[in-house]
């Protein structure tokens, strides 16, 4: 037994003596266990959270909206083979009024059964009580909105209803499965205090938005083996006559998708990331074990011929293996724990949910631990079989002499490649370990990697805003009528105060068939010379839009299977059930929603009523924003405005939030990952050729000569891991794009050049430095010991 | 710091009082203890003496390669004891060859190759294809480390060593590593290089048969010069008996 401790005696020392590379690999491995218990735990997290809650509130599976269907036909909705429970009701978008603010908040004004609670998308009151029945001036509202405005059940706001300012009182403060991710028209980021969800008794709303009898709004939820497809063509045929805009899954409803595309955010950086750490820690592992073992050589002879058995030795270095990466799971867990929390409270700022807890059940330390060992073993594997392999006898003598290609000089008489001999001296040690400088090629490339994938999102959110605030819809306001209205309400909005200039345009509900596909969408027609909210082909160049014809975004042309020149069959939901075919002239980009656009006069004359203006688009005099506000709030035409001027403002804002965010994670994860791996790189290199450079340093060369030995091989492998990593960088990225791809939104594939800079300068500077680090240690060189021992 | 070779009165190296105590932990080591001695332009010198006798300490001195802790050493007029780690990097490269017993060769070099690593940072240097023909290498200019026997490697290191035309060549132990028949090659090299460069040279050796080829031979013991023995006629490396 007392070998045993001896063993591990050793084992220590050895630890003690190799503490720097330990510590750059146990922080390696530290990084690969954070970033997947974040990720796997944040995931659980608002997975299980999500569940519950839907669970909870009965949150619908199917949606679907129409102008004005009777009540009657619930039943009918309800027979449908797989509907399990049916809620109507009445929904509009109202102007919110607050005293102190400016600017109108938009609000979506929804219904709740007048007795009980409603069957489908039930309320969580957070506090206070819902409206009584019998009082219609009683609201409840989300919280997000209540939380901005300081609101407290007991308050009161005005809203504009149907044309009528009317004073609610606020009974309680709600949170709702369809507003977890509470975000208003027109924003693409939630803005709490510029968008409400206010619930009101039906019979109060039937009455204001004369809806008796009748409903605008559905949502269904399906047993376990409904058909959803069918359950939605039917929902859509039955709706249909009462101008139904199309049935969809949560799939595309708002606030689902966005925690959708967070999921998808968590899971692809549980998938993608630890994984490449784990990676780098087993390289890593195995580049320091088999130089260990290399340099013990004598040692483990030593301990063979004295009777130690291979297992013992074999166990030896696993030890040594297990006692990093112990030290690297317990980093690791401890920031991934914490980190988690921090996480989880950052969500909380953005979704409502009633409770939000970082998982933090032990599997998920387990299962961490487990991968770590895995890799690090799998790393160490190679080396410790090595170390069994090795008969006593041949490891009592030194190993045989390395044997290079003579590579890098040309020829031997006459022409001689223009490098020094030093130079020389650094290439050919690179070709003559092909694996360990390609691993450590990728090993630095793969910071490269990381960086461009995280940081091009911005470069990509950029453009987005670019091509969709800046080049399309460049109005600073929305307003969308109550009703369509005749021409001549564009002169009243003309006329409204601020307003600069003022564009119509008409949006129509339409069923849009290619064969059998088929897809319910709003048909936007604008005037052909459009100038403030226009239209962009797939180069970004504003289309003039034609006097015949439709322009559908890509996405939902592909959708529908068809190119330009193809025949589109349009049917609008104006229940007349006419179909007319119309050609596609024109595919267009867009990177929010499914888009079909005509010109006004195309869709006047598809839709046979003449024309007709369901809202414009308006640019206003900065100075006089404020008049615009008032007079909007006091206009019941309009029912509701989007300000896209605030709503940009505000994007950008929390952009720029998380840009600072994500580029101090994604920064500190690459230089880790470029410190362990160079600077293990440097110190193995360092360890076999210390007598090559001290015997340099003997001969007179200068230590700054002798160090270009060194910084040469480091350099060509740095170099060379650039542009691998831009290329992996950016086959990243486009995963990622495309994971994100959903009818709502995509996320196109900018990387500027900048940000391949950022992502090498970066880890070109975690380079120089772990190369720095590891100079100094040639600077000192022992030259007289290295003269006296054989190699 | 090149000068006239030719001028008679300044020896290579003269060194007075010198003393080297290396301390490690508790222990000192008195490695050398009072050592005068001159090395006279073109002299070909060996330096006998057991293990710790202080003769390898010496040669690390006046090769600049450490520092003594007391005492002077002049080379061609001028102090070495008080230079700096930049003065004795630069010394070493215009003035010093050095040939060891292991050799140094770098492995990833050719023969030519490790010759030339010298010539290439030297002010004066041969080819080095010469400086390999001096020691009877040129058909293996080729050829690896791993691919020459140890004779052939040493004779390698002493072409490096003569091929920047040094002041001085410091052999520490060169034949240390062979048997006799390469022992004596090599030596043979070595006294070829003394005679047709003018290198003042000297060799540490364990050997007493390899005296007789010197100008002068120095015993060491306990860190002193116990005596020196003048040659008046020297035999040929070929006639050691080894």
């Amino acid at each position: 037994m007392t070998g045993l401790r001896m063993l591990d005696r050793k084992l220590v020392r050895d630890l003690a003596r190799l503490w720097a590379q330990s510590l750059a690999i146990a922080l390696v491995m530290a990084c690969g266990v954070m970033t997947l218990i974040l990720a796997m735990g944040a995931t659980r997290a608002l997975e299980e959270t999500r569940a519950a809650f839907y669970d909870r509130t009965r949150f619908a599976d199917v949606f679907a909206s129409a102008t004005r269907a009777p009540e009657s036909i619930k039943a009918d909705i309800a027979a449908i083979d797989g509907v399990s429970s049916v809620e109507t009701r009445v929904v509009n978008p109202v102007i919110i009024e607050i005293a102190g603010m400016a600017e109108p908040a938009t609000g979506m004004l929804i219904s709740i059964p007048d007795h009980g609670e409603p069957s489908v998308n039930r309320l969580y009151l957070r506090s206070g009580r819902m409206p009584e029945p019998d009082r219609p001036d009683e609201a409840a509202i989300i919280e997000s909105f209540a939380e901005a405005h300081g609101f407290q059940p007991g308050d009161s706001f005005a809203v504009l209803i149907n044309g009528r300012k009317r004073e609610l009182s606020i009974t309680g403060i709600t949170l709702s499965p369809e507003y977890v991710y509470a975000i208003g028209p027109g924003d693409m980021v939630p803005d709490q205090k510029r968008f409400g969800v206010i619930y009101m008794h039906r019979s109060v709303l039937e009455g204001a938005y004369d809806m008796k009898g009748a409903f605008n709004d559905i949502s269904v939820t399906l047993s376990h083996t409904a058909d959803k497809d069918e359950v939605m063509a039917r929902l859509d045929a039955i709706l249909k006559p009462h101008g139904g805009t199309g049935a969809y899954d949560r799939t595309d409803h708002m606030s689902d998708a966005f925690l959708d595309s967070e999921l998808t955010q968590l899971r692809a950086m549980a998938q993608v990331i630890p994984p490449i750490f784990l990676f780098i820690s087993a390289f890593l592992v195995n580049m320091i074990l088999s130089r260990l073992i290399a340099l013990e050589r004598e040692q483990i002879g030593l301990l063979k011929a004295v009777g130690y058995s291979n297992s013992r030795i074999a166990w030896h270095y696993a030890k040594l293996t297990l006692l990093i990466s112990v030290v690297g799971v317990v980093i690791g867990a401890i920031a991934g724990t914490r980190l988690g929390h921090g996480m989880a409270s950052l969500y909380g700022e953005f979704y409502s949910f009633p409770f939000l807890v970082f998982s933090q059940r032990p599997d998920l330390y387990v299962i961490s631990t487990g991968v770590t060992f895995a890799a690090a073993l799998a790393g160490a594997a190679n080396a410790i079989a090595g170390a069994v392999r090795l008969p006593p006898a041949v490891a009592m003598r030194p190993p045989a002499p390395t044997r290079y290609r003579s590579l890098f000089s040309g020829g031997s008489g006459g022409f001689r490649l223009p490098f020094s001999q030093l130079t020389i001296m650094a290439l050919r040690h690179l070709v003559r370990w092909p694996l360990r400088t390609a691993l450590t090629t990728l090993g630095t490339a793969l910071p490269v990697a990381l960086l461009i994938t995280s940081l091009f999102a911005f470069d990509s959110v950029d453009h987005m805003i670019d091509t969709v605030w800046f080049r399309a819809d460049r109005q600073d306001a929305t307003l969308t009528f109550a009703a369509d209205r005749p021409e001549d309400a564009l002169r009243a909005v003309a006329r409204l105060p601020g307003v600069i200039a003022a564009e119509p345009f008409r949006a129509e509900a339409a069923t849009l068939r290619n064969g059998h596909r088929s897809r319910i969408i709003q048909i936007i027609a604008s005037d052909p010379d459009t100038d403030i909210s226009r239209v962009l082909d797939r180069d970004f160049k504003p289309i003039r839009l034609p006097p015949n014809g439709i322009l559908l975004s890509e996405r939902l042309a592909e959708h529908l299977d068809l190119k330009t020149g193809d025949q589109v069959e349009v049917e609008l939901s104006d229940g007349q059930g006419r179909r007319v075919l119309v050609p596609l002239v024109g595919v267009t980009n867009s990177y929010v929603g499914l888009n079909a656009n005509m010109s006004r006069e195309a869709l006047d004359r598809l839709s046979g009523i003449g024309p007709r203006l369901s809202g414009a688009r308006v640019m206003v005099d900065e100075s006089r924003i404020r008049d615009l506000y008032a007079e909007v709030k006091q206009t019941p035409a309009i029912a509701s405005v989007a300000l896209q001027g605030i709503s940009r403002q505000r994007f950008k804002e929390v952009i720029d939030e998380n840009i600072g965010i994500s580029i101090t994670i994604y920064v500190s994860l690459a230089v880790i990952i470029t410190f362990g791996v160079i600077y293990n790189s440097a110190r193995i290199q360092l360890s076999e050729r210390a007598r090559e450079l001290a015997s340099l340093r003997v001969f007179g060369f200068t230590n700054a000569e002798v160090s270009s030995v060194l910084l040469t091989e480091l350099g060509v492998m740095v170099v060379l891991a650039q542009p691998l990593g831009w290329l992996v960088g950016r086959g990243l990225a486009e995963l990622v794009a495309k994971g994100f791809e959903s009818d709502l939104f995509r996320i196109p594939l900018i990387i500027n050049p900048p940000t391949y800079a950022v992502a090498s300068l970066v880890v070109l500077g975690g380079a120089v430095v772990s190369a720095l680090i590891v100079r100094r240690r040639i600077d000192r060189l022992d030259l007289i010991r290295v003269l006296k021992t054989r190699d | 710091m090149r000068s006239d070779l030719t001028a008679p009165s300044l020896p290579i190296f003269a060194v007075t009082g010198l003393t080297k105590v290396y301390s490690t932990g508790d222990v000192e080591v008195r490695a050398l203890n009072g050592v005068d001695l001159t090395l006279e332009a073109g002299e070909m010198a060996v330096m006998l003496g057991p293990s710790g006798s202080g003769k390898s300490t010496l040669l690390n001195i006046i090769g600049g390669l450490d520092r003594p802790t007391t005492g002077s050493v002049m080379f061609k007029g001028e102090e070495l004891s008080g230079a700096g780690d930049r003065q004795l990097t630069a010394y070493r490269r215009d003035h010093v060859g050095f040939v060891f017993q292991f050799y140094n060769l770098i492995p990833s070099l050719t023969a030519w190759e490790n010759v030339a690593l010298i010539t290439e940072v030297a002010a004066n240097p041969m080819q080095p294809g010469d400086a390999l023909a001096l020691v009877g290498l040129e058909g293996r200019m080729n050829h690896f480390p791993a691919q020459l026997s140890g004779g052939e490697q040493q004779r390698v290191a002493i072409a490096r060593a003569i091929a920047k035309r040094p002041d001085v060549l410091l052999c520490d132990e060169p034949t240390g590593a062979l048997d006799s028949a390469t022992g004596i090659i090599v030596l043979e090299a070595l006294a070829r290089v003394n005679e047709e460069t003018g290198a003042t040279t000297a060799i540490i050796t364990h050997n007493a048969g390899i005296r007789k080829i010197a100008h002068r031979v120095f015993s060491f013991l306990d860190g002193r010069i116990a005596s020196c023995e003048i040659n008046e006629t020297r035999i040929k490396p070929s006639e050691v008996s080894w």
